[in-house]
């Protein structure tokens, strides 16, 4: 098979600018992957100024201990009512969202007429869409005027973030259940709610979990909403009862980390790493599990 | 053979006690479960409602005693009893548009190279790594802007600026660790991965026959882009940014560390100044009951308004620009 | 070019033609291998049709002419393929190049959906190198003449291309692709998603288009490639069975599989 000679290859010949748009698609390719690198590595350097300085001041007894004013200022005890408070706050949370959300989803799914489930959805979009300092200011309006501040109203003010998440995650899940479970459940002569408790609850209770997992992640750091709420304390120790103001980490982190002292800030940065790990601990198991279950459930 | 043995009938069986308990159980079941997550659907909108009433209600004072002006005022001053939101809705206005600037064009790129050019086993990876950004709690990131961002900026980056662009006046004044640039900047770290995660998840409905076209016709794989995938994903992308800007506008608490909360509007990026969020944030535990703070919950409202505004436009653009 | 094969009895190629020639040519998806050790010669100026049931490796094949299969993340191919001579998988060639000079007609037409029928045929055009005015307009309406659409469009270009019917976005995809002045059209199934009438003005156009171009045409439909096709390909589990005359092949077919398949016994 004779070549013809490279001249008249109308391959090679280069129209007007080939080269240049070879070489624009190439920087554009390199201006991405930078791009993507650049987000990394933000993520990686804000995780690793909370290790590395949070680290060292990290210890058994920061974490075991309740703060004590030395009379020098600044505290030389620990964060316990802290963490004790946070778990406090985040359990009454869920518990008032997640089976809340779960309903919410289930009326949208099984009950609700279309235009109503829109209208749901509607609102559940806008509540997701307010800042958590107003509705801070919203439960300090209701719960603490003429009250006082309460574990309660902290962890009302987070369930109130804390629904939509779950609520709009458990819909998402609900939905994806098969249509043909349900046509099982009828043709069994089930009728709807001992279908929907006993066939599609179980089947999506994977996904649910994962609803419930997302939304704690998302309160579990919130501050907004517990500075109005939850963020004056009587007295330095333990408390655990939420009709007083519960200390917790995130108020926590942010009291320490406005004072000048550098002790406080190296509590603060220890304080940040049990909050962060604790968080991007949850977010990713979340998502993992999330991309297991939808994947289980559509295959 | 006699029959003896009656076989149950449609009579014999209203008088078995067991299936009539069934029946009042499945009555009960069906009408408890439709009643308890109506109620729940009900309580979730009514809150919406609620909010807003009680946030009018209790702004009442202050949008009484102020009206629109508040909104034009520049004067926030408690002694005096002067509240104006000029300052802090421009700190939000400045601050938010600076993280969009910044954010959205990187958040492209970003679900460009996800899409388009990440190997297949690192594109999971890379966009969750990429959406732990946002799980990092707001506290967190200000704690970080205060005590990393902030001295980086104060000694070493907003120097550096004013010497070379310091006859602008956006990089004129004295370098700070708090302000402005530090507030952009973390904004912008907040709603990158939003903008991020929508805009991939965008760019991912594609077709794929309409790159394949592109491609066929002798494109390179930018020139793809611009012809198929970034047209396409219009609507979408405006729906990424408003959602962005609602979250940028509504941050308080990471804002409010770091931005100095100073209610005046200055010309330079180094200079303090306030958002509405942080202002609230910054002002609510000082202040008593009174016209300081319904002017605060008159905020909050505002807040409230456009962080609404900026949830439902960018539904109605997605919806409205993806029905074909 | 005068390459003598028994498969090319009738016309003779005019020295303007283009002959694509592909030589030992392998296809792989990842470890799948879909096209095993075809050599085959696509005539200049002839309209070949490659025929085979479904997954026999007929559009891997075509692909792999205009360098899209690589595009498949984990594909490859070994082997050559030659446009009057020229590799076209050298190297010092840029691949946008190869597809404007060898291009592509889709099965589900697609035009771009945010453009108009105009910015559809400028398209690669302006890839090109930029027209502006007059100059572009002309090669617009010449490439919608030659696919017949000229007439049935010139009153609203400006009108997005989606909005024209199946038939009639196919043979804007037509235009568009020849508005580029390519050496070679490969069609991948172009009727399959259009009605009888569309598929009739599509085979007429091909009979039309193979005075300028060199077609190869995948097609499932027997009857299609009777109607349209110089020389006929038969492929099947990837290999190259038979490749002949269009009559030979469906009256007179050299290999059993072949006269299996065209009696339609399978596939």
């Amino acid at each position: 098979m004779a070549t013809a000679p490279p001249e008249a290859n109308v391959l090679l010949r280069k129209t007007a600018g080939t080269r240049r748009r070879r070489a624009v698609s190439r920087a554009v390719d390199v201006v991405c992957t930078v791009a993507a690198l650049a987000a990394v590595a933000v993520l990686l350097l804000v995780i690793a100024s909370v290790a590395v300085k949070g680290a060292p001041a990290l210890s058994l007894r920061l974490l075991t201990e309740n703060p004590k004013v030395s009379p020098f200022g600044g505290n030389t005890g620990g964060i316990a009512n802290s963490i004790v408070g946070s778990v406090i706050l985040v359990v009454i949370a869920s518990v008032i969202a997640v089976p809340m959300g779960v309903m919410v989803a289930i009326y949208t799914t099984e009950f609700a007429p279309p235009k109503v489930a829109t209208g749901i959805r509607f609102a559940l979009d806008i509540l997701t869409g307010i800042p958590t300092i107003v509705i801070g200011v919203f439960i300090f309006s209701v719960l603490v005027v003429g009250a006082h501040q309460s574990g309660w109203a902290g962890a009302i003010a987070l369930a109130i973030v804390e629904l939509p998440v779950v609520a709009r995650s458990d819909q998402e899940v609900l939905a994806l259940v098969p249509r043909a479970l349900h046509e099982a459940g009828v043709a069994l002569g089930l009728k709807r709610w001992r279908i929907v408790l006993r066939v599609i609850l179980p089947t999506a209770a994977g996904g649910l979990i994962t609803g419930a997992v997302l939304g704690v992640a998302r309160v579990a750091g919130e501050t907004a909403p517990l500075i109005f709420t939850t963020s004056v304390f009587s007295n330095l120790g333990l408390t655990t009862n939420p009709s007083a103001a519960l200390p917790n980490i995130p108020v926590t982190i942010l009291s320490l980390s406005e004072s000048p002292s550098p002790k406080d800030h190296a509590q603060a940065w220890a304080a940040a790493l049990v909050l962060i790990v604790f968080v991007l601990l949850l977010s990713v198991t979340a998502r993992a599990v999330h991309e297991r279950s939808r994947a289980k459930l559509r295959g | 053979m006699t029959t003896s043995t009656p076989t149950p009938e449609v009579s014999g069986r209203d008088r078995n006690p067991f299936l009539a308990r069934t029946k009042l159980a499945d009555k009960l079941g069906e009408r408890g479960l439709r009643i308890c997550t109506f109620l729940a659907a009900l309580l979730a909108v009514a809150l919406v409602v609620w909010i807003v009433c009680k946030l009018v209600h209790s702004a009442w004072p202050a949008i009484d005693r102020f009206g629109l002006a508040f909104v034009v005022h520049r004067v926030w001053d408690p002694v005096t009893g002067q509240f104006g939101a000029l300052p802090f809705l421009y700190g939000t206005a400045l601050s938010s548009l600076l993280a969009l600037l910044v954010a959205t064009p990187v958040a492209i790129a970003i679900a460009i190279y996800l899409t388009e050019l990440a190997p297949s086993f690192l594109r999971k990876p890379v966009a969750m790594l990429v959406e732990l950004l946002a799980a990092i709690p707001s506290v967190i990131l200000g704690l970080w802007g205060i005590l990393v961002l902030g001295p980086f900026l104060g000694n070493h980056l907003e120097p550096f600026l004013k010497s070379f662009l310091g006859w602008l006046p956006l990089f004129s004044g004295t370098p700070s660790p708090y302000g402005m640039l530090n507030a952009s900047i973390i904004l912008t770290i907040m709603v990158l991965p939003i903008i991020t995660s929508v805009t991939r998840e965008v760019f991912q409905t594609t077709p794929v026959a309409d790159k394949e076209g592109a491609l066929a016709l002798g494109a390179t794989r930018w020139e793809m882009i611009k012809l198929v995938v970034l047209p396409q994903a219009r609507p979408g992308l405006v729906g990424a940014v408003m959602l962005g800007l609602g979250r940028a506008i509504g941050e308080a608490i990471a804002v409010t560390q770091v931005i100095g909360n100073a209610a005046q509007i200055k010309a330079s990026l180094f200079a303090s100044g306030g958002t509405a969020a942080a202002q609230i944030a910054s002002d609510f535990p000082s202040a008593n009951p009174g016209v300081w703070q319904a002017s605060l919950i008159y905020l909050a409202v505002i807040l409230l308004v456009f962080s609404a505004l900026a949830n439902i436009a960018a539904r109605l653009i997605v919806r409205h620009g993806t029905v074909r | 070019m005068n390459v003598t094969d028994s498969s090319r009895s009738e016309t003779t190629a005019t020295v303007s033609g283009h002959e694509v020639v592909a030589e030992h040519l392998n296809a792989y998806y990842g470890a799948f291998h879909a096209v095993l050790d075809v050599t085959v010669t696509f005539p200049a100026n002839e309209v070949t049709a490659i025929i085979g049931p479904s997954g026999c490796g007929k559009s891997t094949l075509v692909r792999c002419i205009n360098r899209m299969h690589e595009e498949v993340p984990g594909a490859r191919a070994e082997g050559s393929i030659t446009l009057d001579g020229h590799d076209i998988y050298d190297p010092a060639i840029d691949v946008t190049t190869v597809r404007r000079v060898i291009g592509m007609v889709f099965q589900k037409p697609n035009p771009f959906p945010t453009m108009s029928i105009f910015d559809n045929v400028a398209a690669g055009l302006r890839l090109a190198g930029a027209k502006r005015g007059r100059d572009l307009h002309d090669r617009v309406e010449q490439a919608l003449v030659a696919v017949g659409l000229w007439d049935e469009v010139k009153d609203r270009l400006g009108r997005p291309g989606i909005g024209l019917s199946g038939g009639q976005q196919q043979r804007l995809c037509i235009a568009r692709t020849v508005a580029v002045e390519p050496e070679v059209i490969l069609m991948d199934e172009p009727c399959s998603a259009l009605d009888p009438v569309g598929t009739l003005r599509i085979e007429e156009l091909i009979d039309e288009l193979k005075s300028r171009y060199t077609i190869v045409i995948v097609t499932h439909n027997m009857q299609q490639a009777a109607r349209v096709a110089n020389s006929t390909v038969f492929m099947l589990d990837g290999e190259l069975v038979e490749h002949g005359p269009t009559a030979e092949i469906f009256t007179q077919p050299k290999d059993e599989r072949t006269e299996r398949y065209v009696t339609g016994k399978f596939g």
